[in-house]
């Protein structure tokens, strides 16, 4: 039975269930201190002074770094680059003399214990003086705002990108249907906060570091570069993360000060960020104004669409650059026909948190701003919302398509697809006609009830190439090394079960290591959607040519022709004559250096292998929301959810789902619950979760799916798609249009969150129209 | 000058003592003290709830309880579940059902679960969402640890807490490679 495609156990649980995963907080190292930030508590101020000379002499204090300490240091570099010039708004490790948002980091301090290295950093003082703020994205833009920094005013960078005859298309418009749209200031949050735990030791000038994940080699490149250390001297070891979703992981200040300290200190250096930083701190997400304008034809198809996006990335460009908004313009036409497109981004910067990647980075966005387009065009065209989306869903037959654009640094094609067919599925699926009538049968009751629906495209899969290796010892483990790392997905489970096809091994019996650059010194890491596509392919092709490996060693062994060997249960044997056999470990012990020189082969039974990709895969789906609104409260409650979506192939079901309701979880909290907000002095009002609200298993319902797996991606050797993010991908636009239809105010949810005050004053004033 | 404390208290049956700060927090005490690594932190203010344990029986936040507030009391933490180096029914069942991604929250959720089923055996799925709402996931959106929970009341067995920590688990490598803790199982539907 292949392993591939099966329900089985997650190979992490067993651990976790136990409370013996090693997250990072459970690293310690002899002689370790405590690293503690000081956060500036301004949003936009002048550095005047610092003085820790008294701190610095209390017992138990180690060492203070100010931005002064610091100067030769370059700032944090962009990722994933594109040709935008983003140096000037890159930044620095730590503050110098000015600091540009709440919770910038201003200086550093290192003491025997956490609580001490708190009380310390409380005492060193600073004095500023105070700026006046930019905090909304379309206004710092103009002349006349608050500036951010002298003479290169607030716009990052403005992006564009289009095809087709626009102009053409909206003279030839029957129809010109136009709206705006907001989307709140959230963020991944996830459960465990960052940390770090770096070791330095002086005798070999040789950093071993604990927490780093996500891109554990690409900041192994980052710190060598600015601690002017060779690359071989720095250790990236794994440890369990508590959830990524995006934000975990991203070379952050930290990532570079607690090396440093280290270094500085000759001690090992562990900082573990509380909650309160982690919400000024890690990076926010999401925050966008769009205008947009579709063209229709007189039978309600598409001509052209047009977006123009103010996106706010607080204070500085972090290592994602301005991808989140290129990515946002790229899948703005989604699924559908668009004859012609015109997109435009504006990236601001604000004193606010700086933003980056969180899980579906542009596609919750633009799916949001383009479904709510297509619901007020549907109530302006006289046509329904479903009938809206069959006419204008691609068919088949004009897949795949070459969008015409370009996103990460790669073209926009699309490759395999039904979008079509998974709706009808999907509506039959989840008896979609049945909530209807419930609504309507509800509504005779008087409450407030209605159903709504996304339709999103996805992308998953980025290469370029992924790194594997495939190692089986003298006692027949198996170990599998990946470029990837876990967040806490389940990736050992997925590469094992991929690993265990090709060795015929079960993968119960397969470890999986990943974030360890002494195992394997290269790869690309996890996001994006990427591990099982990417880092899965470049697994199975090392268990294929590992398995090959042991076929011809055993033929040596055996004294029989490769041909007529086979795999299976851990070994290999002879067809036909099953008592004729080697084990797996006796293969490997066969391979030593000694006798592999003499077999002609390399040393170790294992293999080393690379998979490369040039396109994206993308996955596409739909989310169905019923809803029912509380007159009272103005409260929202989802009452039922659906998610469909199209994998390719589904190396483990159990846990594809897992990723579709845990996402959608996330959507309904960014739907309805979480926002950062801040006060008009720039002083965030969501630093505590009390504030910053994410979902409960109160006010998330349990969420059907469905997992198709109609068209497997021909780019990539086991057909799959990215199952990460399609989850959250929706939701935005599935929950608004539920609540425009339990209110029946078709296009007037145009603002993401939709909390309490505003259903509510919306439902007053429905009530007053004497509805 | 530190004002520093003894404390006597029992972790999953066994009794340590220790000298501590008035401020220090038993999560700090568990996780850092006494080596409870399993309790994790992931607000310290009391919202989260991975940082549930029981005390004397009841599920507190150990990021809002002071070291010293557990002075002669009976401490139970995730560590304590397992018996003989196999997972409780309730571990199983969260496996089973998906309970869990990264784990952070997870130890916080068993023990809460713990101490709900033990006080209701046969609950329905409301009263399950409602008890499980105090804690925070940001994985799994709940739905298979509300099933966990259900299945593991529907067994019949209350997830009794174990008293001690099975000191081994790996007496039995006789499969080739096969990692000790890989006991999550088939779980083929």
């Amino acid at each position: 039975m292949t392993a591939v495609g099966r329900r089985i156990g997650r190979l992490e649980d067993g651990r976790l269930l136990r409370g013996l995963g090693h997250f990072v907080d459970d690293v310690n190292r002899t002689g370790q201190l405590w690293m503690r930030v000081l956060r500036a508590p301004l949003a936009h101020a002048r550095i005047e002074s610092i003085d820790a000379e008294a701190v610095l002499a209390l017992p138990g204090v180690e060492a203070i770094l100010t931005g002064k300490d610091l100067e030769g240091v370059p700032p944090i570099p962009v990722r994933t680059a594109t040709e935008n010039q983003l140096d000037e708004f890159l930044q620095q490790v730590l503050a110098r003399e000015r600091v540009r948002y709440v919770g910038e980091p201003v200086a550093v301090v290192v003491a025997e214990d956490p609580y001490l290295a708190e009380d310390a950093a409380e005492l060193i003082e600073v004095e500023y003086e105070a700026l006046p703020v930019a905090l909304e994205a379309r206004t710092a833009i103009e002349a006349d705002a608050p500036q951010l920094r002298d003479e290169v005013g607030n716009e990052a960078a403005t992006l564009s990108m289009g095809y087709g005859d626009i102009d053409e298309a909206f003279r030839r418009a029957a129809r010109v249907v136009e709206a705006e749209v907001k989307i709140g200031r959230h963020s991944a949050v996830p459960l465990e906060t960052r940390g770090l735990v770096a070791e330095y030791d002086r005798g070999s000038d040789h950093l071993t570091i604990w927490g780093s994940t996500k891109v554990p080699h690409f900041n192994r490149r980052v710190l060598s570069r600015l601690m002017d250390m060779p690359l071989s001297r720095i250790s990236m070891k794994k440890s369990d993360a508590g959830g990524g979703f995006g934000v975990r992981g991203e070379f952050y200040p930290e990532d570079f000060l607690v090396p440093y300290l280290a270094r500085e200190t000759g001690r090992p250096v562990k900082w573990i960020e509380d909650r309160q930083e982690h919400l000024v701190a890690t990076n926010h997400s999401r925050e966008q104004t769009h205008r947009l304008q579709a063209a229709f034809d007189d039978e309600h198809r598409l001509l052209g669409l047009r977006d123009e996006v103010w996106h706010d990335n607080g204070a500085y460009i972090r290592t994602h650059g301005v991808i989140v908004a290129d990515l946002t313009l790229a899948m703005l036409p989604g699924p559908y026909r668009v004859p012609a497109y015109e997109g435009m981004a504006h990236v601001a910067l604000t004193n606010k948190t700086p933003c980056g990647t969180f899980r579906g980075p542009g596609r919750y966005e633009s799916t949001f701003a383009r479904e709510h387009l297509l619901d007020v065009a549907a109530a302006e065209l006289g046509v329904s919302r479903l009938e809206l989306r069959r006419i204008n869903l691609l068919e088949p037959s004009e897949i795949p398509l070459a969008r015409g654009l370009s996103t990460l640094s790669t073209d926009v094609i699309l490759d395999a697809g039904d979008y079509g067919g998974l709706l009808e599925k999907a509506l039959l699926q989840s008896g979609f006609q049945d909530w209807e009538k419930e609504v309507l049968r509800l509504r005779d009751e008087g409450r407030l009830v209605g159903t709504g629906i996304g339709y999103f495209l996805e992308k998953s899969g980025l290469g370029p190439y992924e790194e594997a290796a495939v190692e089986v010892d003298p006692t027949g483990t198996v170990r599998v090394l990946t470029g990837g790392a876990s967040l806490g997905q389940g990736i050992e489970t997925v590469l094992a079960q991929i690993a265990a096809d090709q060795l015929e091994v079960p993968p119960e019996e397969i470890e999986v290591v990943h974030t360890d650059t002494d195992l394997l010194p290269d790869g690309v890491g996890s996001w994006a959607s990427r591990s099982t596509v990417v880092g899965g392919s470049a697994v199975m092709l090392a268990a294929k040519a590992t398995a090959e490996k042991a076929l011809r060693v055993a033929a040596e062994m055996l004294e029989a022709s490769v041909d007529d060997l086979r795999l299976g249960a851990s070994r290999v044997e002879v067809v036909g004559s099953p008592d004729r056999y080697v084990s797996l470990g006796k293969i490997a012990a066969a391979c030593d250096p000694q006798r592999s020189v003499a077999m002609g082969v390399e040393p170790g039974l294992g293999a080393r292998r690379t998979f490369s990709v040039e396109h994206m895969t993308y996955p596409y789906g739909v989310h169905l929301a019923q809803v029912e609104i509380d007159p009272e409260t103005g409260g929202v409650q989802v009452v039922r959810y659906f998610v469909a979506y199209e994998v390719g192939r589904a190396v483990n079901p159990t846990l594809v789902e897992g990723q579709l309701i845990g996402g959608a979880a996330q959507g309904i909290g960014g739907a309805l619950l979480e926002e950062f907000r801040y006060d008009t002095s720039g002083q965030p009002l969501a630093s505590t979760f009390i504030d910053y609200l994410e979902p409960t298993a109160a006010e998330v319902p349990r969420v059907g799916t469905l997992i198709c797996e109609d068209a497997p991606s021909p780019d990539n050797p086991l057909g799959v798609k990215g199952a990460g993010e399609g989850g959250v991908v929706g939701c935005g636009a599935a929950i608004a249009s539920a609540v425009e239809d339990a209110l029946k105010i078709p296009g007037e949810i145009s603002s993401l969150p939709i909390t309490p005050d505003r259903v509510h004053t919306l439902a007053r004033r429905k009530t007053e129209a004497g509805e | 000058m530190k004002d520093v404390h003894a404390v006597k208290l029992t972790v999953n049956g066994r009794l340590h003592q220790v000298e501590i700060e008035s401020r220090r927090t038993l999560a700090d005490v568990l996780r850092h003290d006494l080596g409870y690594t399993g309790t994790h932190l992931g607000c310290e203010h009391g919202i989260c709830g991975a940082c549930t344990v029981l005390l004397d029986g009841l599920p507190v936040r150990a990021c809002l309880i002071f070291g010293v507030q557990a002075d002669g009391c009976e401490v139970e933490t995730v560590e304590g579940l397992e018996s003989e180096g196999k997972l409780n029914p309730l571990q199983e069942a969260f496996s089973a059902h998906h309970g869990l991604q990264c784990g952070f929250c997870t130890p916080g959720f068993l023990m809460l679960a713990t101490a709900f089923l033990r006080e209701n055996a046969d609950p329905t799925e409301e009263e399950i969402r409602e008890a499980m709402s105090s804690n925070l996931c940001r994985c799994t959106g709940y739905q298979g640890i509300i099933e966990a929970v259900r299945a593991a009341a529907g067994n019949g067995e209350r997830p009794d807490a174990v008293v001690e920590v099975a000191a081994e688990t790996s007496e039995d490598r006789s499969i080739e490679g096969a990692s000790p803790l890989r006991d999550a199982g088939d779980h083929e539907q």
